[in-house]
């Protein structure tokens, strides 16, 4: 299960990691719904742009702007968090959504964990996939720990003073 | 000051709720430390040697009387009757307990406080002039550019795991105050050729492991551009700031491994999308904002105040303390006052609740209700009327604090050190106390006229020794703590980072060393030379021959501390009690 658009939604996507001989040219990507590496894509790109349900997947050192062509050929894209500390995840979704336009679903995989997702919905990510050891439900929970926020990013692109009426000063 | 509307208050009560539940989780044992410390952190809970401690933040140091009352209540209810005034201009609270966090949380929520990114890997408390609004030299009041900043980088969440801490500091002075040259972000109000406002930005500047000054990315920015820029300066780091290495995590490594040339490029190249874009400050935000800071009712009065200047004449520890405690203010008749937290014999910065309760009627009385805390961790009462100054003196002193040395010898800067901070080499409150005493003697110090002395327990520079005009720094050798010296650092417009004069001492010889530089000043200064300009002129190694040329006795009052001692907390004869379960 993930939680997708605010719902847990059965996962039909298979996310596919290299083990540790793999290489990318070399991995057979299996039929059906499948998320790969960028690496794999990049390697097999002329063959594996041929099938309609395909999904990519960003580490948090690889590149948006790689896709800079591509991101209307993928379903999904994910990016990965090795570590729920390691911040640039934040910032490939952002680029993903703004620069390269990509609107389709935007997925957190990896050490996925409820107190970051408020964060991650914000610059993006429309679906998680926390942490199996983690409760789903108390997770979805999490995305609703704020009702207001001050600035501006990828959703609820105005800052809080141009969408409503601040406070003046008291005389 | 800036007042909570209903979205502020909203957002801080959904943050208590929000960390409250992550406190209930930690102690259920859901989350494990490694999950919880990020989240404690990023709402400024640290766990120190002996308890937790709790940053509060008072962005770019401002505090109303209301809400310096609360910290006393909070220093009596949930900890030992005492805080501690920084660096950074925040109050830390040494002996927290976890359980507590959230409720002491839902206190500083109730007078518009909280504790927010004043630590963790995120965007820190913004940080400025003590003097702001009231300073002489100000070109333009920097305080509503410091809530906008404050506001928009509040859970900002694209930058809240970035590689390291990310400080702004922002100025509106021709005299730097507010530490520019060694943030990562410093912000300089200006006007240009047209008249136009905007800011000058330097980055990369730093102190702790790799000191370094800022470089300026930008000569100019539009005011309206400053956010989006910034913006653009956080996205290149969190993106290519190292990971791998802790040491190596500021932005000021990267800045310095690019180049400022490079790090501009992919600035700008990135800012060209967002410039002008919905992040764009808009004047009628600025306007509504700068209201929050428009001055108090003034009274019209003359610029010089006969009764003060004749109490002045006959009363020498009232000019003493005129001559250090006070500061020039823009409006005639009002003067700025430093109440001094360093008092010989008290641990620099700290305040008791008592202290702070008083300060707080004097802010009252005297002060329009409001105080600024400086970055030498004393409390300031900005708008003071000249006539009131020998009441304000009076009762001050009657507190404990109106110590005349603003700027002297004894206004140490001084971290928590090895008595609380698990990160410290060495002490760095006893040795501070140690050189307070040799030297308390206000002649003395007021001829030895204007020194920063910096004293941090390790290379993390929470009390900046790098731009000391002498630093002292606490190091480690096998298990003990010695201090290395250094000359020539200095803050504001020249900024410099001191150079270290040779092998480190020992605990018991470190106020010996500051005496024999102080003699060495005296003995080669010109005239009214002020320590620092002599260092500069002569050069570090008359300095070094005379603390070098013969052996160093170790002053015996202080020989019996037994740094094992550290472990139980020598200062506060406390018993020991680990907030580790």
């Amino acid at each position: 299960m993930i939680i997708k658009d605010r719902q847990i939604v059965p996962d039909d996507w298979t996310v596919l990691r290299l083990a540790e001989n793999e290489l990318p040219q070399d991995v057979v990507v299996a039929a059906g719904k499948i998320i790969v590496p960028l690496s794999v894509w990049l390697a097999q790109r002329e063959t594996l742009k041929l099938r309609s349900d395909l999904g990519i997947w960003l580490n948090t050192d690889d590149r948006p702007e790689t896709l800079q062509e591509d991101v209307a050929l993928f379903q999904v894209i994910a990016v990965n968090f090795p570590k729920f500390g390691d911040g640039r995840g934040y910032s490939i979704a952002y680029l993903l959504r703004e620069r390269l336009g990509f609107g389709g679903e935007l997925r957190a995989i990896g050490d996925v964990l409820r107190d970051q997702m408020f964060y991650m919905q914000r610059v993006g990510f429309n679906a998680f996939a926390p942490r199996a050891d983690r409760d789903i439900n108390e997770a979805l929970k999490s995305l609703g720990d704020f009702s207001e926020v001050y600035q501006g990013s990828v959703v609820q692109k105005l800052p809080l003073y141009r969408r409503v009426q601040r406070g003046e000063a008291r005389a | 000051m800036y007042q909570h509307d209903q979205f502020d208050h909203q957002i801080a009560a959904e943050r208590v709720a929000q960390f409250r539940d992550q406190v209930r989780r930690r102690l259920s044992g859901e989350l494990k430390e490694d999950e919880f410390r990020v989240l404690r952190l990023q709402n400024g809970l640290y766990m120190q040697i002996h308890a937790y401690m709790f940053r509060i933040a008072a962005p770019y140091g401002l505090i109303s009387s209301n809400q310096l009352h609360k910290l006393a209540h909070i220093a009596r209810k949930y900890d030992r009757g005492y805080g501690h005034f920084t660096t950074r201009q925040n109050i830390q609270f040494n002996w927290i307990k976890l359980q507590d966090a959230p409720d002491i949380l839902a206190e500083l929520a109730s007078v518009e406080m909280h504790a927010n990114q004043t630590s963790g890997s995120c965007i820190r408390t913004v940080t400025s002039d003590e003097y702001a609004g009231v300073a002489q030299d100000e070109i333009i009041d920097p305080r509503p550019f410091a809530e906008i900043i404050r506001q928009w980088s509040t859970f900002h969440p694209e930058f809240a795991y970035l590689p390291r801490k990310f400080k702004f500091a922002i100025t509106g002075a021709t005299n730097d105050r507010a530490a520019t040259t060694v943030n990562d972000v410093g912000l300089t109000v200006i006007k240009n050729e047209q008249g136009e406002m905007g800011f000058r930005v330097r980055v990369g500047g730093g102190l702790g492991r790799t000191p370094i000054i800022g470089a300026v990315i930008n000569e100019f920015v539009p005011w309206q551009d400053i956010l989006t820029y910034s913006e653009s300066i956080l996205r290149i780091y969190n993106q290519y700031g190292r990971r791998d290495n802790l040491y190596k995590a500021r932005i000021k490594i990267l800045v310095k491994a690019l180049g400022i040339e490079e790090f501009k490029r992919q600035v700008e190249a990135d800012w060209a999308f967002t410039r002008g874009g919905p992040a764009t400050l808009t004047q009628q935000e600025l306007d509504r904002v700068s209201a929050f800071f428009v001055a108090p009712d003034y009274e019209t009065l003359s610029s010089r105040d006969e009764v003060v200047e004749a109490y002045r004449s006959e009363n020498k520890a009232f000019s003493n303390w005129v001559q250090r405690n006070v500061k020039a203010h823009k409006v005639p008749g009002y003067a700025s006052v430093v109440l001094s937290l360093k008092k010989t014999g008290v641990a620099p910065g700290d305040a008791t609740a008592e202290q702070m309760d008083a300060a707080a009627e004097l802010a009252d009385r005297f002060s329009f209700g409001e105080l600024r805390i400086s970055h030498t961790q004393n409390l300031v009462l900005a708008d003071v009327r000249q006539t009131d100054l020998i009441e304000l003196w009076k009762s001050a002193k009657a507190l404990g604090l109106a110590t005349p040395n603003i700027g002297l010898l004894t206004d140490i800067i001084t971290c928590p050190g090895g008595d609380f901070c698990t990160l410290a080499n060495a002490r760095s409150i006893p040795l501070s106390k140690a050189i307070a005493q040799r030297f308390d003697d206000i002649d003395f110090m007021h001829d030895i006229g204007e020194i920063d002395l910096n004293l941090s327990g390790c290379v993390n520079a929470c009390a900046h020794h790098h731009v000391g005009h002498i630093g002292v720094l606490g190091v480690d050798k096998e298990g003990k703590e010695y201090y290395q010296i250094s000359l020539g650092g200095a803050q504001g417009n020249d900024s410099a980072i001191g150079k270290i004069i040779g092998r480190s001492f020992t605990f018991a010889q470190v106020p010996e060393v500051i005496s024999r530089l102080l003699q060495t000043y005296v003995r080669v200064r010109f005239d009214d030379e002020r320590f620092i300009d002599t260092v500069r002129r002569v050069g570090l190694d008359p300095f070094k021959a005379d603390v070098y040329g013969t052996p160093i006795e170790e002053d015996s009052r202080w020989l019996g501390v037994d740094y094992d001692l550290l472990k139980v907390g020598v200062p506060y004869d406390t018993p020991y009690y680990s907030p580790r379960f």
